[in-house]
């Protein structure tokens, strides 16, 4: 059953990725990539990363695509035919990392970061309610320095886009 | 472990700046723009405060926040000179701001902020935090090397700035992900333990150590990562360009000196020698550029380079021996004390550039100073003390700071070092003292003379006051500055 579900979500991960590449209505690409990250959400509940799961889908799915879409549609760019003649460069490159890939899975003796691994079976219940409570406690002071950063990012953009401020001559 | 009300006491400094930016943030739109002095005034009492607290941190080392933070004489000394910096730049921005029309209370609050990033820098020992404050550092330092917006330099620096620092984060985030690898901590001290277990065969901890210094050479400026400084120092307005130049660069060397020291300690002939190379090519390409330079701002961005360069002798020094042994305590103690004096030096020329105005805007090349010495006596002796000061000739502050170094190189087997560094320091006399000759020893042209004016204020006196008193004073009478730095490298490893 487990094998079951992860082929079928590396399946369409593999599928939704190459037609990502291989569309040529750039609105069809950026929906194919919102399938293949739902996709790697769900490989992600599979391994009992419900919170990545969940970031995966408010970040990527919900931000970081929904800024392409904008893009792309705000330059109303309905074919996008330049990048279409680097099938060479990309077969190249493919084949490379592929190959790569396969020698590091199949040649590799343990685990790459053995103790990032041992911290991973620390985890008791479940993993959204043990980062918050970790964030929350051991590391809050990096968390509130990082609410710091938004306010000054946030203020930031006000000062530097807002019409009729800072201008000599108003 | 949950934070308790003894973790808020350690880093009562950090919530007192913090809570006087907000303050600012908020009380900026409710006073009229006669009376936005009153906040910069209310910045500097923060300031002072917090100069008050944190002196009592200067003979105590106290860990926080389940050991993310930590308060000891190294970052009470960092923190300290920090506050002076943040204090002259706020008091000459006052003037400058009102020169160039930015009316805007943000600014201070920005400056804050900015501060507040540092002192975290400064007293972090956790990979993370440092980062998050090099981070809060950083942001708030883009958007003011953007306050003159309608200036295309202003934008473009801001814009350059902001586009390759986040790409060094970028580096650095990768370095610490890589260490968070072989660790499973981003505390220096694990990380320490699993460095030296796993040493420098090791292609992760390479290839961490490498991101790393990258990422802190991008921020304390070091050729080959020094590109973006020129552009940036010269586009931003001159009050961001002296706090960017100094308080920054002080910050970045404090936490890179920590990490290297406290991180990699155990593992030091592995990456001494990418300092070693640094810090040569930094001091002379730094020199050299510098000498083709005509406008000023640009010239002492290259300037601040070469010094960059100059006080990587320390961290090369610091690790030539083992933690804790005398010669790496001294190599620390003058790199404190060379940007001490630094921070002095360069922040008086800034305020010079800052003030001379021609029409309405900064006179900052160098046919600006043509003449000076028959305009303005004052203003043109001040500058020829800061640029005396940084050629490094006595009896001022730039020599003491190079001699401490230099010194250090020498007690450390690495007199050649030392000898590089003094060739490349005559070499800069060249450019310092070209301006000196041009105020001293040429004609003004009628139109020079006109358009040129100096914007004295109370305050910016206050501010050159305060900086030749640093360069005259710490030049004839180290001592007391010396032994802070020399107690303060006692709680460091």
């Amino acid at each position: 059953m487990a094998s079951f579900v992860f082929f079928y979500f590396a399946g369409v991960i593999v599928l939704t990725a190459t037609l990502v590449v291989a569309l040529r209505n750039p609105i069809y690409s950026a929906l194919s990539l919102l399938v293949m990250f739902f996709h790697v959400a769900g490989l992600y509940v599979t391994l009992h990363a419900e919170f990545l799961a969940a970031v995966q889908i408010i970040v990527y799915a919900g931000a970081i695509l929904v800024l392409y879409l904008f893009v792309v549609m705000l330059l109303n760019v309905k074919r996008e035919e330049r990048f279409h003649g680097q099938a060479s460069v990309a077969m190249f490159l493919g084949v490379t990392l592929l190959t790569e890939a396969i020698l590091l899975v199949f040649l590799s003796e343990g685990p790459m970061f053995p103790a990032a691994v041992a911290n991973t079976s620390e985890l008791v219940t479940g993993n959204t309610k043990s980062i918050g409570q970790v964030l929350f406690s051991t590391y809050l002071f990096p968390f509130e320095v990082a609410s710091l950063i938004l306010l000054v990012a946030m203020v930031g953009a006000v000062i530097l886009s807002k019409k009729g401020i800072l201008d000599p001559k108003s | 472990m949950t934070p308790s009300l003894v973790d808020l006491g350690a880093i009562l400094p950090e919530l007192l700046i913090v809570g006087a930016a907000c303050l600012l943030l908020v009380l900026d739109p409710i006073t009229p723009s006669s009376k936005k002095d009153l906040l910069a005034w209310m910045s500097l009492g923060a300031l002072a405060l917090c100069f008050m607290v944190t002196i009592g941190d200067l003979n105590h080392r106290v860990l926080a926040f389940s050991d993310l933070v930590i308060i000891d004489p190294y970052a009470a000394f960092w923190k300290l000179l920090l506050y002076v910096i943040s204090g002259m730049t706020i008091l000459f921005s006052m003037t400058y701001l009102k020169e160039e029309r930015i009316e805007l209370a943000e600014y201070y609050g920005f400056i804050l902020l900015s501060l507040a990033g540092m002192m975290i820098m400064v007293s972090g020992a956790d990979l993370l935090t440092i980062y998050l404050g090099i981070e809060l550092m950083s942001i708030s330092l883009y958007i003011m090397a953007g306050f003159k917006r309608f200036e295309a330099k202003s934008i473009e620096s801001s814009a350059k700035y902001f586009i390759l620092g986040s790409f060094s984060s970028g580096i650095l985030l990768y370095g610490i992900s890589l260490l968070y690898g072989i660790s499973g901590s981003t505390k220096l001290t694990d990380i320490a333990q699993a460095v030296t277990s796993r040493g420098f065969d090791d292609p992760m901890v390479l290839f961490a150590t490498m991101f790393l210094i990258v990422g802190f050479g991008f921020k304390v400026s070091a050729v080959p990562f020094h590109m973006w400084t020129p552009d940036v120092y010269q586009g931003a307005p001159t009050s961001v360009t002296a706090f960017m130049a100094v308080a920054s660069k002080a910050a970045s060397f404090a936490a890179f000196l920590r990490v290297l020291l406290e991180g990699f300690g155990g593992v030091k002939p592995s990456w001494q020698g990418l300092i070693l190379v640094l810090c040569i090519a930094t001091i002379a390409l730094g020199n050299i550029v510098a000498i083709v330079q005509t406008n000023v701002k640009r010239m002492l961005a290259y300037s601040s380079i070469a010094h960059a360069g100059y006080a990587l002798i320390g961290i090369v020094v610091a690790g030539s021996v083992a933690n804790g042994d005398p010669i790496a305590s001294g190599g620390v103690s003058s790199l404190m004390l060379y940007l001490a004096i630094y921070s002095f030096m360069t922040l008086g020329a800034f305020a010079i550039v800052g003030i001379l105005r021609r029409g309405g805007l900064e006179g900052e090349e160098l046919d600006d100073f043509t003449g000076l010495s028959k305009r303005h006596k004052g203003a043109a002796f001040l500058m020829m003390i800061f640029m005396v000061a940084l050629a490094g000739i006595p009896p001022t502050a730039g020599f003491m700071g190079k001699f401490y170094l230099f010194m250090a190189a020498v007690n450390a087997g690495m007199a050649w070092l030392a000898i590089i560094a003094l060739i490349f320091a005559a070499i800069s006399a060249f450019y310092y003292l070209r301006v000196v000759m041009v105020m001293y020893m040429r004609e003004p042209s009628a139109a020079q003379e006109n358009e040129t004016r100096l914007a004295f204020t109370p305050t910016t006196s206050v501010v050159l006051a305060c900086a030749i008193a640093g360069v005259i004073i710490l030049g004839v009478f180290p001592g007391p500055l010396v032994s802070v730095t020399t107690s303060a490298v006692m709680s460091f490893p």
